[in-house]
């Protein structure tokens, strides 16, 4: 039942490569997020409008026709793009979208005493956002957010589909090779729900230094 | 590169008849994920540690690792278990599995929102556990947690995609194999995305709609 450990050489590279992707496509996301859900609250119609867009389409659509899409039909326009930059890009743009409902809502969740009392400090809505309200959603954000990573996790195993040869594809390799196959994919994934593991204390521990003096009472 | 209208036009069909399997497969996950999942809620609340413990881990483990590589898993190795089924079948089968550790969570919500003295006041009414929970608990756990439930049903039928990497007929799969066949794959695969963005939105809507009516029974 259990894997020779000659093969856990190439899991541990795929896995390696998953990690990447995840890291960087979850960057691009929590970017998106921001801009999205920051954008979405815009008191300027076109602004909003296109956030709703984006939002709506990423969620609305499947994470491996977006792939897909960007990696068969995109060139087609002249955009060739290699594996890893769709990887990246479609993942970030997918989770991104999910993410920017979580911006707004833990924006939202924010009381209107702290906008009141920044604008009676004659703060700029900018700055208001930026030193007083983003600090305490962050906090808020954190529990979706670590839920998100891990669905973005699991969608990376979308881009050995596209030819990355990323942890699900070093088990396919393995699995053609040796025909080991139900200790392999029980390998690769006990490899992801590590990696999950690995995301989930991260943010705990984010969670802990992010909400240091904010325990009492602030904000909630 | 231009859009064809011409292929295009062909290839609707093919992918429209795809659209019912891919519907079908979302639907009988659906309904795997429901059944199971209470089971699961369940079992997690048991005060039985040996069924809440293990149930629990494993749920814990299916939802943090890819359904894609689950599905590879049941593909390749419940055949070595002598049981032989349809691509379709197993495909239902990792889809509904995936994602009534979801709906468990969902369950758990909805159960955790009823009010202890429920519990006692039927207890003091002499009901048998069974009834307690079959006639007084589940109808008030369920009808707010309907809409988070329904979706699911969208998560579900926007993951089905990923049974075209074992083979069922659905409709990315039939997308590349129209696209290999002719090396055009912009049309089919744009056609497919654009139908799963119709049917969410149609979905989300109808689940809006739902909602909405719910929040009335429940005010009445």
């Amino acid at each position: 039942m259990f894997l020779p450990i000659e093969f856990y050489g190439n899991l541990l590279q795929g896995a390696l490569i998953t990690i990447q992707i995840t890291a960087m496509a979850g960057v691009l996301a929590f970017v998106c997020a921001l801009v999205a859900g920051l954008a979405r609250m815009s008191s300027w119609r076109p602004v909003r409008w296109t956030a709703v867009t984006y939002v709506e389409f990423f969620r609305g659509t499947s994470a491996l026709v977006q792939l897909f899409w960007l990696f068969y039909a995109l060139p087609l326009f002249g955009l060739s793009l290699s594996p890893m930059t769709v990887a990246v890009l479609g993942l970030g743009l997918h989770i991104g979208a999910y993410g920017a409902e979580v911006v707004r809502s833990a924006v939202l969740a924010i009381p209107r005493g702290q906008h009141e009392a920044a604008l009676a400090l004659n703060m700029s809505p900018a700055l208001a956002m930026r030193r007083v309200i983003l600090p305490q959603a962050v906090v808020a954000m954190l529990p979706p957010f670590n839920n998100l990573m891990i669905e973005l996790l699991k969608a990376t195993a979308l881009v050995s589909l596209i030819t990355i040869t990323d942890l699900t594809f070093q088990g396919q390799l393995l699995n053609t090779a040796t025909l080991k196959t139900a200790p392999i994919f029980m390998a690769v994934l006990v490899f992801y729900f590590l990696i999950a593991l690995g995301i989930t204390s991260v943010f705990r521990t984010l969670e802990r230094r992010l909400s240091v003096g904010r325990l009492k009472g602030m904000a909630r | 590169m231009i859009w064809d209208w011409d292929y295009a036009l062909e290839v609707l069909p093919k992918l429209l008849d795809a659209l019912i399997v891919t519907v079908q497969a979302a639907l009988v996950g659906f309904v795997i994920a429901l059944v199971l999942g209470m089971l699961i809620a369940l079992a997690r609340r048991s005060g039985r540690l040996w069924l809440s413990v293990p149930v629990g881990a494993l749920a814990e483990f299916i939802r943090s690792t890819p359904l894609l590589v689950q599905l590879y898993f049941l593909f390749f190795v419940l055949p070595g278990f002598g049981i032989q089924t349809s691509p379709f079948i197993t495909g239902v089968i990792g889809l509904g599995v995936h994602y009534a550790t979801y709906t468990a969570e969902v369950y758990r919500a909805g159960l955790d929102a009823v009010p202890r003295g429920q519990w006692e006041a039927a207890w003091a009414l002499d009901f048998s556990p069974l009834h307690t929970f079959r006639s007084i608990i589940l109808p008030q756990a369920l009808p707010p947690v309907v809409p988070v439930l329904g979706n699911y049903l969208i998560a579900i039928f926007k993951d089905t995609p990923l049974l075209s990497a074992i083979t069922v007929l659905e409709m990315m799969q039939v997308a590349k194999i129209e696209g290999s066949e002719t090396f055009q794959y912009l049309e089919p695969l744009t056609i497919v995305g654009l139908l799963f963005l119709i049917v969410s939105l149609i979905s989300a809507v109808l689940i809006g709609r739902l909602e909405n009516h719910l929040g009335v029974l429940r005010r009445i």
